[in-house]
């Protein structure tokens, strides 16, 4: 799949990235399980299962964003955000069916993430990283000073609207399941398939040296604004659906940086950064530690800030970069390694 | 005479933000770290003034004995101890540990002093004003301007009058050279901290006698910070001094409108720049 790889790859340095099988029977498995969980399981458990499903696609999203394009972004609220309100617009002021408007959310999201593009990938690395905060904060007072969307308010969907999804609470949350599985499932795919392909590795590659892969002729600035505003494009998806299950928004709920942030990025570094498995292992630990000391409000939180940042200190692949590095296991294949241990000085280089 | 008004309300506004923003330029400047937990830690400088006055009945300002030094610890012991770990490795890594300790920070902080808003009560300083021709300014606004010029033309002065902000340049120049010439970069890093902290410390108690504050407005300030340092640019301190002026000038026209687009106007005019001049008012020489 990769001809100018050919070359190494045929002496025998490059893993064949085709040969594996593993993400497709993993995959599968899911699918099974997801099919069985939504047959069986009882409506409050589902909703607790796609609340997984949304911090897990809103992770892998932010992973790609961050952990293989280098591109930190704190501001990935000001797409939930902006997904959330174009979604209950549409629904309830245009009286789009909720599933199109969902979609036209994902378009408000990719316009959006194209402009927004233009004035912050003026910024680089840090400084890149508050720039995507600032759009957010621009997202949530500009909304708030909107009437038409219920400004600081906010805004509610009709229960007219959302029985047109169900007309009982456990259909529709099979449906919230359903929906949340599937867009889930696809981002992984995607990520996965985008990630092994040309582009994918010249996103790596820019990554690990952006003057080695300029000089080879790879224009890492178009590609990564490609991942960051197809980034937006499904963070308002995903947005979309999370407002869908709340029913109500107000500006402060939608633009939440602890919410759909922090959160977030917690679960990338201590599941792992830069790998496709992290996000997975990330979502498992941060709901555990949901379940245990959510109760405890700020101390919760100040637990949470805590092992993320001993993480980052003391492991910063992340629990699944610990696991992979003592294993020497890969879920999702998507680096090529030397294979001779004469080319292999390091176990985690991606070249 | 509403425009000397606004003219002035921004210059006193633009000192604070100045002051805000001062220590990311120096961190940024030397080290190319972005604190994100800057914000939360004017805050926190603001709470310790508070428990100061609590504890001991002084004035406000006298607080600064007790903040400055804690603050100055506390930026040293952060750079010592965290970030040097990751200084120069790619900028994520800083970022999201900065980012864990600003929430850390606002959680701890809401935990003991609970959500409620503060303010420090500086009597009489914040009632006296100062005629001037028609209209009469306040004293407070403009002894923060004047402390905010003394901070900048004093990081100047350090940056580029002294061993240590010579040390600071040629570390933000070249820093693997600079490890040659056998500099204890560890040491010289966590000075540079220590010296923003003592900025934040003087910008938190002065916000904390001008505005409410309450543990969750950490971001608002860091943003401010920051978009002053992107709007003065890199290449001087005193490109901070400008751009809180502007920043102050934008949202004073913007609060006249509409007080609903006050931070809205700073933030659009912070876009302005960065598609005018992405290097800001003051860019930085580069030497490469």
């Amino acid at each position: 799949m990769n001809r100018r790889l050919e070359g190494p790859a045929a002496s025998g340095l490059l893993r064949n990235l085709d040969s594996a099988k593993a993400p497709g029977v993993f995959l599968l498995c899911m699918i099974v399980l997801g099919i069985a969980s939504a047959s069986l399981l009882d409506s409050s458990s589902l909703r607790l299962l796609t609340e997984m499903l949304i911090y897990l696609t809103l992770a892998q999203l932010w992973n790609l964003l961050a952990g293989y394009a280098g591109l930190v972004s704190v501001g990935q609220q000001a797409f939930v955000g902006l997904g959330g309100y174009a979604f209950f617009y549409f629904a309830t002021a245009l009286v789009v069916p909720p599933i199109p408007a969902l979609l036209l959310g994902g378009l408000v999201g990719f316009a959006a993430a194209t402009l927004a593009s233009k004035v912050i990938f003026r910024l680089k690395g840090a400084h890149f990283a508050i720039g995507t905060w600032v759009v957010a904060e621009i997202c949530l007072l500009t909304v708030a000073v909107i009437p038409t969307l219920g400004g600081g308010s906010g805004m509610s969907l009709p229960a007219s609207i959302v029985r047109t999804l169900g007309a009982g609470r456990q259909e529709r949350e099979v449906l919230y399941f359903l929906m949340a599985f599937c867009l889930a499932t696809i981002t992984v795919a995607l990520i996965y398939v985008f990630m092994r392909s040309h582009n994918g590795l010249a996103l790596m590659a820019a990554r690990d040296s952006e003057r080695a892969a300029e000089s080879l002729g790879i224009d890492a600035m178009r590609i990564r604004r490609m991942v960051y505003i197809a980034v937006g494009f499904a963070t308002a998806l995903v947005g979309g659906l999370i407002f869908l299950l709340k029913l109500r928004m107000t500006p402060d709920a939608a633009f939440s940086v602890l919410d759909w942030t922090a959160y977030v990025l917690f679960i990338v570094i201590i599941g792992g950064s830069g790998r496709i498995e992290g996000p997975f292992v990330g979502t498992v630990v941060f709901f555990i530690l949901r379940a245990l000391f959510a109760d405890f409000g700020s101390i919760y939180l100040v637990i949470l800030g805590v092992v993320a940042v001993v993480v980052m200190l003391f492991a910063p692949k992340g629990l699944w970069g610990l696991l992979s590095q003592w294993t020497d296991f890969e879920l999702f294949p998507v680096r090529r390694r030397a294979r001779s241990q004469a080319f292999r000085p390091c176990p985690n280089s991606t070249t | 005479m509403p425009i000397i008004d606004a003219v002035f309300q921004a210059l006193m506004l633009g000192g604070l933000y100045c002051l805000f923003a001062a220590g990311l330029a120096l961190v940024f400047g030397s080290m190319r770290i972005v604190n994100l937990a800057h914000g939360d830690f004017i805050v926190l400088a603001g709470f310790i003034a508070l428990t100061v006055t609590w504890t001991v009945p002084v004035h406000p300002l006298l607080s600064l004995v007790v903040v400055v030094p804690i603050m100055a610890t506390l930026g040293y012991a952060l750079q010592r101890f965290i970030l040097n770990r990751v200084v120069g490795a790619d900028p994520m890594a800083a970022l999201l540990i900065t980012f864990g300790i600003s929430i850390i920070l606002q959680n701890v902080l809401l935990q003991i002093f609970s959500g409620d808003t503060r303010k420090l009560q500086a009597g009489v300083l914040e009632t006296a004003s100062v005629a001037f021709g028609d209209s009469a300014i306040g004293l407070y606004p403009i002894v923060v301007f004047v402390v905010a010029v003394t901070v900048i033309a004093a990081l100047q002065y350090l940056f580029y009058n002294t061993e240590i902000g010579r040390v600071l340049r040629a570390t933000s120049d070249d820093s693997q050279t600079v490890r040659l010439m056998g500099v204890n970069q560890n040491h010289i890093y966590a000075v540079a901290s220590a010296i923003a902290f003592v900025v934040i410390g003087i910008a938190g108690v002065l916000m904390a006698i001008r505005t409410n504050f309450d543990p969750t407005q950490g971001p608002a300030r860091l943003l401010t910070a920051f978009e002053v340092v992107i709007i003065g640019g890199l290449g001087s301190f005193w490109g901070a001094l400008v751009g809180g002026i502007m920043l102050g000038l934008a949202q004073t026209i913007g609060a006249r409108i509409d007080p609903g687009i006050q931070m809205l106007a700073g933030h659009v005019v912070f876009l302005a720049v960065l598609l005018l001049r992405p290097n800001g008012l003051f860019p930085m020489v580069t030497h490469s």
